[in-house]
């Protein structure tokens, strides 16, 4: 599972993403190895900015927004809808172009002067707000889609690898169903090892559990964690549900409404692996307690300027 | 394969509908019987045979019982039936006549000719047309221009173009069969979630495999329900087709019947044809079915939509 890289990350390495992960109760050992190879998937963003439409006219999505991604950590995003945090997130992964600054993945710049609109590619994947498996593939298919296409693998190899990632994360029994087939908190998850069959350096989710009902998305919350836990791979999560930023976060970036930009930036001090007792704890509600303010008043914001999502 | 000790990771991955184990086993044939028997158990076969039973009832009680003003002239649904299941028919057409199944074979194969060709040449015109842009700007002007043009309007042109009686009118049917094909394939192109075609290439897709993997079965809904439009304006045309030219077919029964004063044959090719024209388009139906059971399975089997 841990395939090693070859190029190696540059800036400020660290090999311990949170000192306070306890790996002795992790009874898989890819953590470890992934842990000990350097992670990948840093992503600075500097100075981007956003705009739609004519040229000086326009709506000003994101404005010098600056932040990074550490590697190997779940960053989350919150803010209003319609904030402009999806702009960010579609810049990453190279959907659209930003008007000017840069993005970089690992020290390799994705976006920047000159080259306004990153490639889209298997080391940032995108896990999408309503899902975006494809009806028409079994779900075995979907996620064996991309070794094929990026014909790494064969289609037997690909399928094999896809029964025991599928198996692994207890989905074995509806491999062979149509997404549309199966409810929509295991459709995302069905989604997830789609994305994590390509190794990917990042995964992008942008509001994965906003359809689901709350009870299901304690567990999806759950399963995430899982899965980052195994496989260490850097997230870079988008939400608006302050509750699940604290709750998944290393660290929570709340922005500003449009345009977006970081308004605040946390280092969530409550040690992984987390399960949902993390939820009442005192220094969760703490957290929730600091931070709520300044969302809420962006909410206001959002609410007063009467924007929507897309 | 430990769960990490996180209770119910689990036990959502059941489903709304059938068991996994139950979907799987399930074959075309036996997803078939599935969908009959649920159609035989629903109101739906009933509510048609009264439907039937109300439209030929009107027919006989207008023109047989009440003669209403307008339905005098008009044959009956007795005279009609009995003509048609006579072994010796007034006016020489019934189905214990050789002649008959010319006429019905005759227009079928005129269908399947024009349907295959409209469907060879306008499924891939329409999915360019909708997959480049650039492809769209310089073709879909003219199509739209040339679209109103009804084939009837095309009969001279088509008699002067084509030689003989057979390539007009396959000519014509082909006309109608080939603008629903293509418009319909290109709006199941521009129907495609844009979500689909960022996630493809998100996974490493090339341009030609998001053709061949998204596109394509993006568009196959719509591209049916083109092909089911396609198959009954093919019929529309080739009536029209066969009136003007030809020596056999149903819509020549009716036009020579017209001349010839021949009314009960004329409602034997009426009917005729709504029987054939309703098994041509069961039958794309059926393909349809066929070729997108993710949707069957969706739709047939309670999934989520």
């Amino acid at each position: 599972m841990a395939h090693a890289r070859t190029r190696t990350g540059g800036r400020k390495v660290r090999t311990q993403p949170s000192a306070a992960v306890d790996l002795s109760s992790l009874q898989k050992g890819s953590y470890e190895r992934r842990a000990q190879s350097a992670p990948k998937g840093e992503i600075r963003i500097v100075d981007a900015v956003k705009t739609y439409g004519v040229h000086g006219t326009g709506i000003l999505a994101i404005d010098n927004c600056t932040f990074d991604v550490q590697a190997g950590e779940i960053t989350v995003v919150v803010g209003p809808s319609g904030c402009g945090k999806t702009t960010l997130l579609n810049a990453i992964a190279g959907f659209h172009g930003l008007s000017s600054g840069s993005i970089y993945l690992d020290e390799e710049m994705l976006c920047g002067p000159g080259k306004l609109k990153a490639d889209s590619g298997p080391d940032r994947i995108v896990v999408f707000q309503n899902g975006a498996l494809f009806p028409w593939k079994t779900n075995l298919e979907n996620v064996a889609f991309g070794p094929i296409m990026q014909g790494r693998l064969t289609r037997t190899e690909a399928h094999e690898k896809a029964r025991h990632m599928m198996a692994d994360a207890g989905l074995n029994d509806i491999e062979q169903n149509y997404p549309g087939e199966i409810s929509s908190g295991v459709r995302r998850r069905v989604e997830i090892v789609r994305a994590l069959m390509n190794d990917p350096k990042v995964l992008l989710l942008d509001e994965p559990y906003r359809a689901l009902d709350s009870l299901t998305k304690s567990v999806m919350h759950e399963a995430l964690l899982e899965i980052f836990y195994k496989n260490r791979v850097t997230i870079f999560f988008i939400t608006h549900d302050l509750e699940e930023a604290i709750f998944l976060g290393h660290r929570v970036v709340i922005m500003t409404t449009r345009p977006c930009k970081p308004k605040k930036i946390l280092d969530i001090d409550i040690p992984h692996p987390r399960d949902y007792s993390v939820l009442t704890t005192k220094r969760f509600r703490e957290i929730m307690d600091e931070t709520a303010a300044a969302v809420h008043e962006e909410a206001i914001k959002a609410f007063a300027a009467g924007e929507r999502e897309r | 394969m430990s769960e990490a000790g996180l209770p119910g990771v689990r036990d959502i991955s059941f489903r709304q509908g059938l068991s996994g184990d139950t979907a799987r086993q399930l074959t075309p044939l036996a997803l078939a019987m599935y969908r009959l028997s649920l159609w035989l158990q629903s109101p739906r076969p009933y509510l048609m045979l009264i439907g039937f039973a109300a439209f030929f009832g009107f027919w006989y009680l207008s023109v047989e019982i009440w003669k209403l003003p307008r339905f005098a002239e008009m044959p009956g649904p007795t005279e009609v039936i009995r003509e048609w299941l006579s072994k010796d028919p007034v006016y020489g057409l019934s189905i214990f006549v050789d002649e008959y199944y010319l006429h019905i074979w005759v227009s079928t194969r005129r269908i399947l000719i024009a349907f295959f060709l409209a469907t060879a040449i306008g499924v891939p015109l329409g999915l360019f047309l909708g997959w480049s842009q650039r492809f769209k700007q310089f073709v879909f002007p003219v199509f739209e221009f040339l679209r109103p043009v009804p084939p009837l309007a095309w009969v001279p042109l088509a008699i002067v173009m084509f030689r003989g009686s057979e390539t007009p009118v396959i000519f014509l049917t082909f006309l109608a069969s080939f603008y629903a094909t293509a418009l319909n394939a290109m709006l199941g192109v521009e129907s495609i979630d844009v979500s689909f075609l960022r996630a493809a290439s998100c996974l490493g897709a090339n341009r030609w495999q998001v053709f061949r993997h998204v596109i394509i079965p993006g568009a196959l809904p719509f591209i049916f329900t083109g092909l089911q439009i396609s198959v009954g304006v093919a019929w529309f045309s080739l009536v029209a087709g066969e009136m003007v030219s030809g020596q056999y077919g149903l819509g020549y029964v009716i036009n020579t019947s017209y001349t010839m004063v021949r009314y009960p044959t004329i409602v034997i090719g009426m009917i005729t044809l709504g029987i054939v024209g309703y098994v041509t388009s069961a039958a794309v139906r059926l393909l349809g079915d066929y070729m997108m059971q993710w949707r069957t399975r969706e739709l047939g089997l309670g999934g989520e939509r």
